[in-house]
């Protein structure tokens, strides 16, 4: 018999994208503020780990159609490109920089190449995290 | 590159050939391209007699010149000496095998690849100035001499004595290098002829003996001297020309010229005389006593080889005695060394003709057991012939050369006594005494090889072939070698002038001045003198000797078998064998717990031997912070929670422990204001324990007691020290500040040059973010690794 469990996926649905944005939010404060591309990796995963939580892979493997295994990929992408980026402006390899940049709509920005790097943290870490949860889940 | 480096690597470049020329030219007995070339470098080489009575020779290419290691080739009289006994038996022994290994039924391409590999070695060894050079070529001969050796690799003895003789020459080998790496220290080259210019300054360093003991190690396991001879009667199992060649003209003689070149740096010592002669005499005595017992014609021959590669070895030992003396002239002890030259072509000639003589009685009658033969006389008159010579100057009977030279040996043995240095003056009575008894059992040795074969009844029902006369190309080259031993007998100044004079003034060279001629004279009759008493009792008592053998021939069964040299050779490999794979088994046992004890015991000992040597410990409360109440608690926290870790009965709890720690340290970090550090290990001890979870509930259902972690005194104890030695060692650095942190540079400059607030985050993608890269690679690899563990299972898709 199948157990109803309308109570936690009801739940689930608003909670997840609390903490969704919690993550996001911790991610994008990283640079002045506690957080940073991998507590903010870790709590995107634990977002989806309560989804496959109140709901079973398919589910989530059918709402969320990502391979994990590519936004490892990605993510190191990401960490390695911006280091050879400061190769267009002759630096050293990683050499970050940042500035006041003003955008239409947005208005003025503090922005940061250490961010990109960051993203690569992120989704290596999101990658990370879910390959090996939903490999382990997936095994008998 | 000069026209003598060619000649020494002709053998090695030709050997690139012989597998073409014997698969093409299949008619022709790859054997004679061989002979043609050792005859080629041998008509090469008696050009430079004439040039090295007056000058020495020296080309140099450079090879490794930044380490001082350049092919310097070398001729005086001692080498060219050394280079004509190659090459010449080389082109006697190659003409010899065309006879004997047959062109259908033998590999002889890889024979001959092998053989020319040792020339080109052999020559190489006696042709270069430079010692490592020298140990190049010198391992080459080794390993060729076990590649013939093990030729018929088919056959269990072949292998067994060819491993033997790798073992025993590489072992000598390899102390010699150690010997020239001592000399090389003590003078900064590695060129004999510089070695021996500065041998007055090196006699007191203190690595000078050492470097004596190990070049001698070499040479003595190469010329097989006692106790080192035992791999010479197993190179039996070559075949016959490789017998001949390596094991009675050249290859045993490496080190009989190893000692004789490098004698101008050590043979003013007492210690080198000892070893030498001392080592020698004993070696004659000893392998002429055990040639009698063989009954084998080869090992007959091989324990005759290692007695006479001892009467040279002990004629060079009584040469050194010579340096002892300036004046030239009345030098007795320099008429040893003279000897010792003189008895190794000799011994070259008729030792090569006897083991071609024994080969061809091997071929002729399928067997060599002196047993099983005799009465060979009228069937094989040449060969029998030949085999009289050869044995009769092996004895030292007139008129052959081995009378002279044992004459002279006796000679020196007998001088020996007049010696008042070394404290001879007490010992040096042993030395004609023993090398008279060692003299009578070669005699002796010598009539049973000769009688025993030829004469007495013929059985032919015991011989597995009809026997007859070989054919005249495998008679040719022992007849050639038995004609020199004639020719030498009767006409020995021959050679004195030629060739014995510059290879004495090589051996030693301090004594004689530029321009100074050391003229010896072989007298063929030298008047009634002691030694000629003594040969005479040679040849009176080794008769009687040999008459009698069946009588006394008992008392070689009485010695017992467990105290051979061969016994203590095998049981010693069996037991290195047996207690390494002991050892071995002992501390390798499998089990990762033992492994963590020997790390982790290596690991306490060397830090508190170098803490205990440093006097590194100290212990001060200054600069420590105040610790206050929530410290404790939490302190108090940690510490139950890991004890319940150790003590508890159940995995579950253990593991809710584990994260009750986990948490606690979150906890010091909010405490001690990390947030960063709290985030991120809150979130990761909540994955970590569901992981161990996942882990407990998957555990085998089979075996799974609940039960404590058992209590092992060692655990307990390895545990202590590791944690009372790190605590130390934190104490003491804590203690030991030498400099500021560096923390104040990022706490100035994280908003100013990286634009963020976050100092933790900002040195982690910003001033250290090469580590983080490396770090998210980490996590990227666990997790692919964990995929490919659990996707990946080969062995179950076998099943299916």
């Amino acid at each position: 018999m199948k157990t109803n469990d309308i109570i936690l996926q009801t739940v689930t649905k608003i909670v997840s994208f609390i903490i969704l944005m919690f993550a996001l939010h911790i991610f994008f404060a990283g640079h002045n503020n506690p957080g940073g591309g991998f507590v903010g990796g870790l709590l995107t995963s634990g977002a989806i780990v309560l989804l496959l939580l109140a709901y079973d892979i398919k589910t989530v493997a059918n709402s969320l159609p990502i391979d994990f295994k590519i936004t490892v990929a990605v993510g190191l992408l990401f960490a390695v490109g911006t280091g050879l980026g400061s190769f267009l402006f002759d630096v050293p390899f990683l050499t970050h920089a940042f500035g006041e940049l003003t955008i239409p709509i947005l208005g003025e920005l503090h922005l940061n190449t250490a961010v990109l790097f960051d993203i690569g943290v992120y989704l290596a870490v999101v990658g990370s995290t879910m390959t090996i949860i939903q490999t382990i889940g997936e095994g008998e | 590159m000069s026209l003598l480096h060619i000649a020494i690597f002709a053998p090695l470049l030709f050997a690139i050939f012989i597998p073409f020329l014997f698969k093409r030219l299949r008619l022709i007995h790859t054997g004679w391209f061989v002979f043609g070339l050792s005859i080629i470098l041998f008509i090469y080489f008696l050009q430079f007699l004439s040039d090295i009575r007056d000058y020495e020779i020296q080309e140099t290419i450079d090879w490794i010149p930044s380490l001082g290691i350049n092919f310097t080739a070398y001729v005086d009289g001692l080498s060219l000496l050394f280079a004509l006994l190659i090459t010449g038996i080389g082109s006697l022994v190659a003409l010899y095998s065309i006879y004997y290994l047959s062109k259908e039924k033998e590999d002889l391409g890889s024979f001959y690849v092998y053989l020319l590999m040792f020339m080109g070695a052999m020559l190489g060894v006696v042709l270069s100035d430079n010692l490592i050079v020298l140990y190049t070529f010198w391992e080459l001969t080794s390993f060729s001499s076990f590649l013939l050796i093990g030729y018929w690799y088919h056959k269990e003895r072949s292998r067994y004595g060819a491993q033997k003789s790798m073992l025993i020459t590489v072992f000598g080998g390899l102390a010699m290098l150690g010997g020239f790496l001592l000399l090389y220290l003590m003078t900064g080259t590695f060129s004999i002829r510089e070695i021996v210019s500065m041998t007055s300054d090196i006699t007191a360093d203190p690595f000078f003996i050492p470097a004596l003991v190990l070049v001698l190690l070499g040479a003595f396991t190469k010329s097989a001297q006692f106790p080192f001879h035992i791999w010479l009667p197993d190179a039996m199992e070559a075949p016959t020309p490789v017998s001949a060649y390596l094991h009675s003209a050249t290859m045993v003689k490496a080190g009989i010229y190893l000692v004789a070149r490098l004698s101008p740096i050590f043979a003013a010592q007492g210690t080198w005389f000892w070893l030498v002669a001392g080592f020698g005499i004993f070696t004659l005595t000893w392998a002429s006593f055990n040639a009698v017992k063989q009954t084998d014609l080869k090992a007959i021959l091989a324990y005759s080889t290692v007695s006479q590669l001892g009467l040279i070895m002990s004629l060079l030992g009584v040469g050194a005695a010579a340096l002892h003396y300036s004046f030239l002239d009345d030098n007795l002890y320099m008429a040893a060394t003279f000897a010792a030259v003189f008895h190794l072509i000799n011994h070259a000639t008729f030792k090569g003709s006897l083991f071609m003589v024994v080969g061809i009685v091997d071929h002729e009658t399928g067997t060599r057991d002196i047993r099983k033969l005799g009465g060979l006389m009228q069937i094989m008159p040449i060969t029998f012939t030949i085999a009289l010579i050869g044995t009769f100057s092996m004895a030292g009977l007139p008129p052959f050369n081995g009378f002279l030279s044992k004459e002279m040996f006796l000679a020196a043995m007998v001088n020996v006594i007049s010696l008042d240095i070394f404290n001879m003056e007490t010992w040096g009575v042993l030395f004609p005494v023993i090398a008279w008894i060692g003299s009578v059992f070669t005699f002796v040795y010598s009539m049973l090889l000769l009688f025993k074969t030829f004469t007495g009844d013929f059985k032919p029902e015991k011989l597995e072939k009809k026997p007859h006369e070989a054919p005249f190309g495998m008679l040719l080259p022992p007849i050639i070698l038995g004609a020199l031993v004639v020719v030498f007998g009767f006409f020995p100044n021959i050679l004195s002038a030629s060739i014995i004079e510059p290879a004495a003034k090589a051996i030693a060279p301090v004594l004689i001045d530029a321009g100074q001629e050391y003229n010896s004279h072989i007298s063929f009759w030298h008047g009634f003198t002691p030694e000629l008493y003594m040969t005479i009792g040679i040849i009176i008592f080794g008769a009687f000797l040999y008459v009698t053998l069946p009588t006394w021939g008992k008392i070689y069964r009485r010695f017992p078998e467990k105290l051979s040299i061969n016994y203590f050779y095998d049981q010693g490999l069996i037991r290195a064998e047996s207690g390494s794979r002991g050892l071995t088994n002992s501390y390798m046992n499998g089990s990762i717990r033992t492994y963590m004890i020997y790390i982790l015991i290596s690991f306490v000992g060397i830090l508190t031997f170098s803490i205990i040597r440093k006097d590194a410990f100290s212990f001060t409360t200054e600069g420590l912070a105040p610790i206050g109440l929530y410290e404790v608690v939490l302190g108090i926290i940690i510490f139950g929670a890991s004890i319940t870790i150790l003590v508890a009965k159940s995995r579950l709890t253990s593991i809710i422990a584990l994260g009750a720690v986990g948490y606690t340290v979150a906890l010091f970090f909010v405490l001690f204001r990390a947030p960063d550090l709290v985030l991120t290990q809150l979130v990761i001890e909540t994955i970590s324990v569901a992981l161990f979870l996942l882990a407990f509930y998957h555990l085998p259902k089979i075996n799974r007691k609940e039960e404590r972690i058992g209590f092992k005194l060692t655990n307990a104890l390895v545990a202590a020290g590791v944690g009372v030695i790190v605590t130390i060692i934190a104490f003491s650095a804590l203690s030991n500040r030498l400099f500021e942190s560096i923390s104040q540079y990022y706490v100035e400059n994280t908003a100013e040059k990286a634009g963020g607030f976050n100092m933790v985050n900002v040195i982690l993608v910003d001033f250290r973010g090469f580590d983080t890269m490396f770090e998210i690679a980490v996590l990227g690899i666990a997790a692919l690794g964990i995929y490919g563990m659990i996707k990946l299972r080969l062995s179950r898709r076998e099943d299916l």
